[in-house]
């Protein structure tokens, strides 16, 4: 069924008894060319451009729990690639340049919101910083702007732009293209996109161990709906990637961190930006229904917890309120974490593992949203090829080995 | 607040403490390939379940000690020394 105003008014003259499921729930088969272990973004995004650009069809996304119940329903659905480093820019925006074009591919609304970014300078340092970075970014060819105290004051009228507050605003750096999309849509579309493609989606169907050939090759997984036989297997599962490696039997350069995230009360419009303030270490944007969704740094210590903890909650608050006062007196609704892959350099991994026929996608850590499309045209690449695809080459695991890092710590935007 | 036990000053809040990760991380021979000099460098466990990990109390005492711990319930299964090896751990 293609959604369109005309379907959705022809969906309300019929009383809304019109509509089917967006996508099935079938049986898993025996065996499967691609199975993919993760229902989230990535994962269900891999599943649609195997399909989309290889024609690879014979797919199945097994998936524990349900599509985008882990990190992608836990983020704070900002899209943006002001990347510093070549590698990661041109990466960061192949994926928000797919993220443009998404709703139509998809026919989904993804509500993707091109409402800016702004990256605060609070001392001169910072001011310098972010003039380099706005110089990269030039040069990758990806459009930034500096902005002064005056122009951030005219962008975010509700921010404590006063010389007295604990982190004075100096300056600014804004990326227009970026901005939020609907996180659950995006999980939603790619399933919806890949069903139709002949994708079957496995949910509560959770991976218990690896079956492999006399190479040490993958031929299959056991789960916990049977066993599912395919010579090609990728990984997309963020926090769980040191799970899935070790049944595997291989070890990763990856530590599980929870990330919090949190959203007020709903307000009036207040907010039509991203902002970001790396000195008071929070973030803050408003969602369309009003709620003001607060993120900010790690818990660092690792955990598989899925909640946050208290001390981190509490400096994130008081990081919001020191950007804006007038915020004080709204109540926290709801408050999660989600756990997060963190990789030494802040760059992800994409490509093959050491078990042959194994790929993964992996190491987002704290940005892997804005991601999703791009992490899923790679892993599907490498799936379908068995090589990687030029924007993910410099992403491989060997660079724990060689020692060519790209460290994107600061692009992370708040210090983890 | 999640609390610690810090050897020498006893129970204190999280927010003082900063963790230093995987503790027991034998540092490999000068002679080392680079492959194992990149295990010890960035290759963890990181399991789901039972850690071992060093943890400071930098805005205490200084201390650094380490810590077995959960990773999914974050109970504190043992405190010891740093030069010590773990406790057995039913």
């Amino acid at each position: 069924m293609k959604y369109s105003a005309l379907a959705l008014l022809r969906g309300a003259l019929a009383g809304h008894r019109t509509w089917t499921p967006a996508w099935r729930s079938p049986e898993p088969k025996a065996a499967y060319d691609v199975v993919i272990i993760g229902g989230g973004g990535h994962g269900l995004a891999t599943a649609y451009y195997l399909a989309k650009n290889h024609g690879i069809r014979d797919v199945a996304v097994v998936e524990r729990g349900w599509l985008g119940g882990g990190n992608t329903g836990r983020n704070t659905t900002v899209v943006r690639s002001n990347y510093l480093y070549p590698e990661s820019a041109r990466l960061y925006d192949f994926s928000l340049k797919l993220y443009e074009g998404l709703s139509r591919e998809l026919n989904f609304n993804i509500m993707l919101s091109q409402r800016s970014h702004v990256m605060l300078a609070h001392s001169r340092h910072d001011l310098e910083s972010i003039a380099r970075w706005a110089s990269a970014m030039h040069m990758h060819g990806i459009e930034s702007e500096l902005l002064t105290r005056a122009q951030v004051g005219e962008l975010l009228p509700a921010l404590d732009l006063s010389p007295a507050a604990r982190f004075p605003v100096l300056g600014g750096l804004r990326q227009r293209r970026a901005g939020t999309a609907r996180h659950d849509a995006v999980a939603w579309g790619y399933a919806r996109a890949a069903d139709a493609l002949g994708v079957d989606i496995l949910q509560n169907c959770e991976v218990t161990g690896f079956e492999t050939g006399a190479g040490g090759e993958v031929t299959g997984v056991e789960t916990s709906r049977g066993r599912l036989r395919a010579g090609r297997i990728g990984i997309a599962v963020a926090g769980h990637s040191s799970v899935l490696a070790r049944l595997a039997g291989f070890r990763l350069p990856v530590t599980s961190y929870a990330l919090q995230a949190m959203v007020t009360e709903p307000l009036k419009p207040r907010l039509d930006t991203v902002v970001i303030s790396p000195g008071t270490g929070a973030y803050v944007s408003q969602s369309d229904k009003g709620e003001i969704v607060i993120g900010g740094g790690l818990d660092l210590f690792a955990s598989y917890a899925q909640r946050g903890s208290f001390a981190v909650l509490q400096s994130v608050v008081a990081a919001t309120l020191a950007m804006f006062p007038s915020f004080s007196r709204l109540r926290l609704l709801r408050h999660w974490a989600g756990i997060v892959d963190v990789v030494h350099d802040s760059s992800p991994i994409i490509g093959p593992t050491p078990a042959p026929g194994l790929y993964i996608n992996c190491g987002w850590g704290t940005g892997g949203f804005k991601a999703i499309p791009a992490g899923g045209w790679l892993l599907a690449h490498a799936l379908a090829t068995g090589r990687s695809h030029e924007l993910a080459e410099p992403f491989q695991l060997e660079r724990f080995t060689t020692g060519r890092l790209i460290d994107e710590a600061a692009a992370s935007g708040i210090a983890h | 607040m999640m609390q610690l036990e810090c050897p020498w000053c006893g129970p204190r809040d999280e927010n003082e403490f900063a963790c230093g990760g995987t503790t027991h991380s034998a540092r490999p021979e000068l002679a080392a390939s680079d492959a194992e000099w990149g295990e010890y460098l960035f290759f963890r466990d990181n399991p789901k379940g039972l850690h071992l990990e060093r943890w400071r109390h930098t805005y205490g005492c200084g201390l650094w000690f380490n810590v077995a711990r959960h990773t999914v319930t974050h109970e504190v299964l043992a405190v010891y020394p740093m030069t010590a090896s773990p406790p057995p751990l039913g």
